[in-house]
C-alpha cells in the first residue's frame, strides 16, 4: 500500500517566482487575520487532485484549512439512483455509462456486479457515442446513465436536442453544484468562510450566478482554475475577501470565464433539465440539487419510459459496513478521511465501501494516492 | 471529469470538427463553444464537446501543463484520467 500521507512534496510550477510571491502573499493575508483555522472549501474534483498532486497544501500557511466539499458528481449520486440502472441492466436493456460509475455502490449491487452477471453494461465517453450506438443497433434499446454537473449536462442536453432514435434515453443522475454550496453555506455546524468555485463549470454558467448567493449568505466566493498557479491565485483573492469582510464574488479565472458564461449552452441546458430536489449520497436532501428532465422530453426519460422498479433492492441492503463511511461528512466538510476508520484500513481502491474512494473524483482516493494533509512537522516546515 | 482534454482542430464540418489528441484523432461537437472556432484552433474537450476555445496566448502553458500529466508515472491519479480520457477517445473514435 503506498503510503505517501504526510509527504510534503516538492511543488514544481512554470512560474516559480510567481509562486513564491503568491505564497508570500497568503502568508501574510492569513497573518492579518491571525485566527486558526480559516477554512475554505472547493468544490471540483480537479482542483483537489491538482492541491493533492503538486503538494500545494505543504505550502498553505498552517492556519489555512482547504477542505473539498461535494465536488464529486459520481460520489454524490445516491445508492437508489444506482439502483435504477441495475434494474434496467437487469432486464436485459442496454445500460452505458462514464467508467467512473460502475463500481460505485448501490443498496446491494454497482453496476459492475450487473455487468459480471452478463447484463450489458458499456462504459462510453460521451453521451452522442451512445447515440451512435442505438443508431446501429436499431432493435435494442439503450440508455445512457448520465452522471455529471452542469458542464456534462449541458453535453447531455446537446444530444438530446439533436434528435436522437428511438431506442436511446436517458437515465439523468446529473446534479446541479449552487444549491449544494447553499445547503453548506447554511448549516450551523459548517466551519466554512469561502467557497473557490470550479473554473470549467463556471465556463458554462458564468460567475454571475454565484453573486445572489454570496450576498445572501454572507460568503465570498472566486471563481478560479485548475493549475496549480490558478488556485493559489485563486485563494489569494479568496482570504483576501475574508480579511476585508467582503462576501463578494470575484472572478480569478478571466481567461475562461465571463460573468453571464455561455448563454447557448446554457439556453441548451435549461431546455432539456429542470431543478429537483433529491438526496445526494450521504449528504442531505438538497433543494433544486438534481436535474431531471423536462416532460417535453418524456420520450426520452428512461424513467417514463421503463417502469423501473429499484425499490427491491432497498430490503436487501447489507449496511454492516456502510454505515461506518462518512463520504457524507467529508463532502459536506465536516470531516476528513482519516476520521473514518475505514480508511487505508479496510477501505481502499481495490475494496472501496463508499463512492468516495471509487471515483478519481472522490476526496478518499486522491488522499489516499497522493496523500491529503501533509505533516509539516515531519517534513521540517512548522 | 472536470478537467477536459485540449486538442488541435483540423476539420470543420457544420458543428462537427475533427479534433486531434496527442495523435488521436476525434469528432467533437462545436454545438456548445460561444466563440467561432476555426482550423488550426485549440479547443478544450469535455465529453465529446468543445467547452471553450483556448485563447492563443494561453496555448502553450495548458499543452505543458497536460504533457506534464501525459508524462507521469503510471499510478498517478491526475495522469490516469488523462490518460484514460484519451484512450477512451482512441477506442472509440469516430474519425
Ligand atoms: S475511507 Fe471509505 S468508508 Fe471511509 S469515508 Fe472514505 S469511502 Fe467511506
Amino acid at each position: 500500500m503506498p503510503d505517501r500521507l504526510g509527504e510534503a512534496r516538492e511543488v514544481k510550477f512554470r512560474d516559480p517566482e510567481l509562486a513564491g510571491e503568491l505564497g508570500r502573499t497568503l502568508v501574510s493575508l492569513v497573518d492579518d487575520i491571525d485566527r486558526a483555522p480559516i477554512t475554505l472549501m472547493h468544490v471540483c474534483g480537479s482542483h483537489e487532485q491538482a492541491i493533492a498532486k503538486y503538494g500545494l497544501r505543504a505550502t498553505f500557511p498552517k492556519a489555512l484549512d482547504v477542505i473539498m466539499g461535494p465536488g464529486c458528481p459520481v460520489c454524490v449520486t445516491d445508492a437508489p439512483e444506482v439502483d435504477e440502472g441495475v434494474w434496467l441492466a437487469r432486464q436485459g436493456i442496454n445500460v452505458a455509462t462514464f467508467g467512473d460509475m460502475l463500481r460505485v455502490p448501490g443498496t446491494r449491487h454497482s453496476l459492475a456486479d450487473a455487468q459480471s452477471e452478463g447484463g450489458k453494461v458499456h462504459v462510453v465517453y460521451s453521451a452522442a457515442q451512445v447515440v451512435s450506438m442505438a443508431r446501429k443497433d436499431p432493435s435494442q434499446e439503450y440508455v445512457f446513465y448520465a452522471t455529471g454537473f452542469e458542464t456534462t449536462a449541458v453535453a447531455t442536453a446537446a444530444v438530446l436536442l439533436s434528435d436522437p432514435p428511438p431506442n436511446f434515453s436517458v437515465l439523468s443522475a446529473h446534479k446541479y453544484v449552487p444549491p449544494a454550496m447553499e445547503v453548506v453555506a447554511q448549516n450551523p455546524a459548517s466551519r466554512v468562510e469561502g467557497f473557490l468555485a470550479a473554473g470549467h463549470a463556471a465556463t458554462i454558467t458564468g460567475y454571475g450566478l454565484f453573486e445572489p448567493m454570496a450576498e445572501k449568505y454572507g460568503i465570498p466566493i472566486v471563481v478560479a482554475g485548475f493549475e496549480p498557479l490558478d488556485i493559489l491565485a485563486g485563494l489569494v483573492e479568496l482570504v483576501r475577501l475574508v480579511r476585508d469582510k467582503s462576501p463578494r464574488v470575484f472572478n480569478a479565472y478571466p481567461r475562461c470565464v465571463s460573468r453571464e458564461g455561455n448563454q447557448p449552452a446554457l439556453r441548451m441546458m435549461w431546455q432539456v433539465f429542470q431543478t429537483s430536489s433529491g438526496v445526494w449520497r450521504g449528504i442531505a436532501d438538497i433543494p433544486d440539487g438534481n436535474l431531471r428532465m423536462r416532460p417535453e422530453f418524456e420520450c426520452f426519460d428512461a424513467r417514463k419510459k421503463f417502469s423501473i422498479d429499484a425499490s427491491v433492492y432497498a430490503s436487501e441492503a447489507d449496511l454492516a459496513l456502510v454505515k461506518d463511511c462518512i463520504c457524507g461528512g467529508i463532502m459536506s466538510g465536516l470531516a476528513s478521511p482519516p476520521d473514518c476508520t475505514l480508511f487505508r484500513n479496510r477501505c481502499d481502491p481495490q475494496h472501496p465501501v463508499g463512492a468516495c474512494m471509487v471515483s478519481s473524483e472522490g476526496t478518499c482516493k486522491i488522499w489516499y494516492e497522493y496523500g491529503g494533509r501533509p505533516d509539516l512537522s515531519e517534513a521540517g516546515r512548522t | 471529469m472536470c478537467l477536459g482534454v485540449p486538442g488541435r482542430i483540423l476539420e470543420i464540418d457544420d458543428m462537427t470538427a475533427t479534433v486531434d489528441f496527442w495523435g488521436v484523432r476525434r469528432q467533437i461537437r462545436l454545438d456548445i463553444v460561444d466563440v467561432p472556432c476555426r482550423i488550426g484552433d485549440y479547443i478544450l474537450n469535455h465529453a465529446g464537446f468543445a467547452i471553450r476555445r483556448i485563447p492563443d496566448e494561453t496555448i502553450g502553458d495548458t499543452l505543458s501543463l497536460y504533457e506534464e500529466l501525459l508524462g507521469s508515472p503510471e499510478d498517478d491519479l491526475m495522469g490516469a484520467d488523462v490518460r484514460g480520457e484519451l484512450e477512451a477517445a482512441r477506442r472509440n473514435g469516430d474519425a
